[in-house]
């Protein structure tokens, strides 16, 4: 049973991936993608792991993908135009190193996987559970948190600062510069 | 018939959510009968009143006239897309109904003891949550596939209307969350009994709760935040090209998202089925006690969607800057206000 259930979702992960890849439009790629993180968000709570399973389709799929979305129908994107592959002497490469990667997949799940290592059933591990990722979070792994929880601070403070464009005139004052672009954002907001 | 039977569970779960569905859907039929009728009340005329005994057929009057419409799709849409929306829109609708828990623990004859909840997990209330989360998708992808300006303002306005609000939303819930130290509504629920009644959350809770119920209403797009479908500005927003049964889908998921918001709000702030003073005159487990608590919950749950057309009547709609401004600059500070208050009180053992 539990086999069936993930073939069905990593048929819908990988499915919707290749869509993602081969679409054109890039609204048919946005939602394509938004399915690739439910399919991922299913696969973890196969894996006993709710609460990542949760944060997966808040996060990514309910959040920055809605980002992705709006801005796809804001500007509203042009599909794309099909173009001849250039560097065409590159395929070849490009086809080896797939072959290897699937070749190194292989190996891995034929020989290593078949050796002594034994997971532990999926109903006692409690890696994915609330408690046990808030009590990592905040005691074992506070420093990593904090450091990466400044890192985003960091990119919101200079994602405005790009936005706001201030020049500095020769007077010393500065002036806020309202692109063409930041001028019509603003009306249509 | 072996009840420990993992595949007879499976039939039976199927089984309990197929009524679940039926139930909301009919729950659903008569609230748009009901608000019609109460609007009517507020405006100081009858309403639907000819379909049957004082209207109550007009449900099925309306379903049958939907499915008979003529289907109109916009020449230049954006097929896929505009199939797919109402179908997020109702499905993200549908899948948290499963979790709210309905009743208490109860001895039936037969299957022993049963807790009245469909589903209960450990993460239940994120589960909402990321439900939820989806549902913006089906009004910002009807907006922009049916290619028209009035529908893509529309979609725009509600996304962005949802995804401030939802923030608001979240944090209300974080109050609640931190006192009862689980994401288990059942759980929640039963923290809630007691006391006659003055255990609810909605006490200690009390600005988390006008929190919620303010973002709440902003979240399922209902007066007075209902700007997307501004018919003065916006004829009606992201489902103007939509017709017959796709309509009536949009239709359906507004109102099963009022539900949802609802018994949200019964399960976390109001003691869910928590009845005052109930264990006085039945034994709980017993077939009574949980024949009335689970009467308390609907009666709680009714209320709101009452409130839900009472502000319908009464109260005028937004302007768009004012509802940007109103979500973005008290009601998030109030939220964050509230959950910073709840954490030092929790942390110093007073809750």
């Amino acid at each position: 049973m539990t086999i069936l259930i993930f073939l069905l979702l990593a048929a819908l992960t990988i499915g919707c991936a290749v869509a993602m890849v081969a679409q054109r439009n890039p609204l048919y790629s946005a939602i394509a993608l938004i399915g690739v993180f439910l399919g991922m968000a299913g696969i973890y709570v196969t894996l006993a792991a709710p609460f990542i399973a949760a944060i997966q389709v808040i996060v990514y799929a309910g959040a920055i993908m809605v980002l992705v979305v709006f801005v796809i129908m804001l500007l509203n994107v042009e599909e794309e135009v099909r173009r001849p592959i250039r560097l065409r002497r590159l395929v070849p490469l490009g086809v080896l190193l797939a072959a290897i990667f699937f070749a190194e997949a292989a190996f891995i799940i034929y020989f290593v996987e078949t050796s002594a290592y034994n997971p532990p059933p999926a109903t006692q591990s409690n890696v994915g559970l609330t408690a046990s990722v808030g009590t990592g979070l905040f005691t074992k792994y506070l420093l990593p948190f904090e450091i990466t929880s400044l890192l985003i601070l960091m990119a919101i403070v200079g994602a405005i600062t790009l936005a706001r464009r201030v020049s500095t005139l020769e007077g010393g004052r500065t002036r806020l510069r309202a692109t063409e672009e930041t001028r019509s954002q603003t009306s249509a907001d | 018939m072996d009840l420990s039977n993992p595949y007879i569970q499976a039939a039976l779960q199927f089984l309990a959510i197929f009524i679940t569905f039926n139930v909301v859907l009919m729950i659903v039929a008569y609230t748009v009968l009901a608000e019609r009728r109460i609007l009517g009340f507020i405006q100081g005329r009858l309403g639907p009143n000819r379909v049957g005994p004082g209207g109550v057929l007009q449900p099925f009057a309306d379903l049958l006239k939907f499915i008979f419409k003529e289907e109109i799709v916009p020449d230049k849409s954006t097929r896929f897309v505009y199939f797919l929306a109402p179908i997020i829109a109702v499905t993200s609708a549908m899948m948290t109904l499963i979790v709210y828990p309905f009743g208490p623990r109860v001895t039936l004859p037969y299957f022993g003891q049963v807790e009245l909840v469909i589903a209960r997990f450990d993460i239940a209330l994120l589960y909402v949550l990321a439900v939820t989360s989806i549902g913006v998708y089906g009004i910002a992808l009807a907006g922009w596939a049916s290619n028209s300006k009035y529908s893509l303002m529309g979609g725009l306005r509600s996304s962005a209307q949802m995804i401030s609000y939802e923030l608001s939303l979240g944090l209300s819930l974080v109050g609640v969350i931190l006192m009862s130290g689980t994401l288990d509504l059942y759980e929640i629920v039963e923290q809630q009994s007691g006391w006659y009644g003055f255990k609810w959350n909605i006490f200690p809770q009390f600005i988390g709760f006008v929190v919620y119920l303010t973002s709440a209403i902003a979240e399922t797009n209902r007066v007075p935040f209902d700007l997307p479908e501004a018919e003065t500005e916006l004829v009606a927003g992201f489902h103007t090209e939509y017709s017959a049964l796709k309509f009536a889908l949009f239709f359906m998921a507004e109102y099963i998202n009022m539900f949802t918001v609802s018994v949200l709000a019964t399960t976390l702030f109001l003691g869910g089925w928590n009845v005052p003073g109930l264990a006085l005159l039945f034994a709980p487990g017993s077939i009574p006690f949980a024949v009335f608590s689970v009467i308390g919950f609907f009666v709680k749950v009714f209320f709101f969607l009452f409130l839900y057309i009472w502000l319908r009547g009464t109260l005028p709609r937004f302007r768009f800057d004012q509802l940007m401004a109103f979500g973005w600059k008290f009601l998030l500070p109030v939220a964050l206000l509230n959950v910073v208050l709840t954490a030092t009180l929790v942390w110093l053992g007073v809750l």
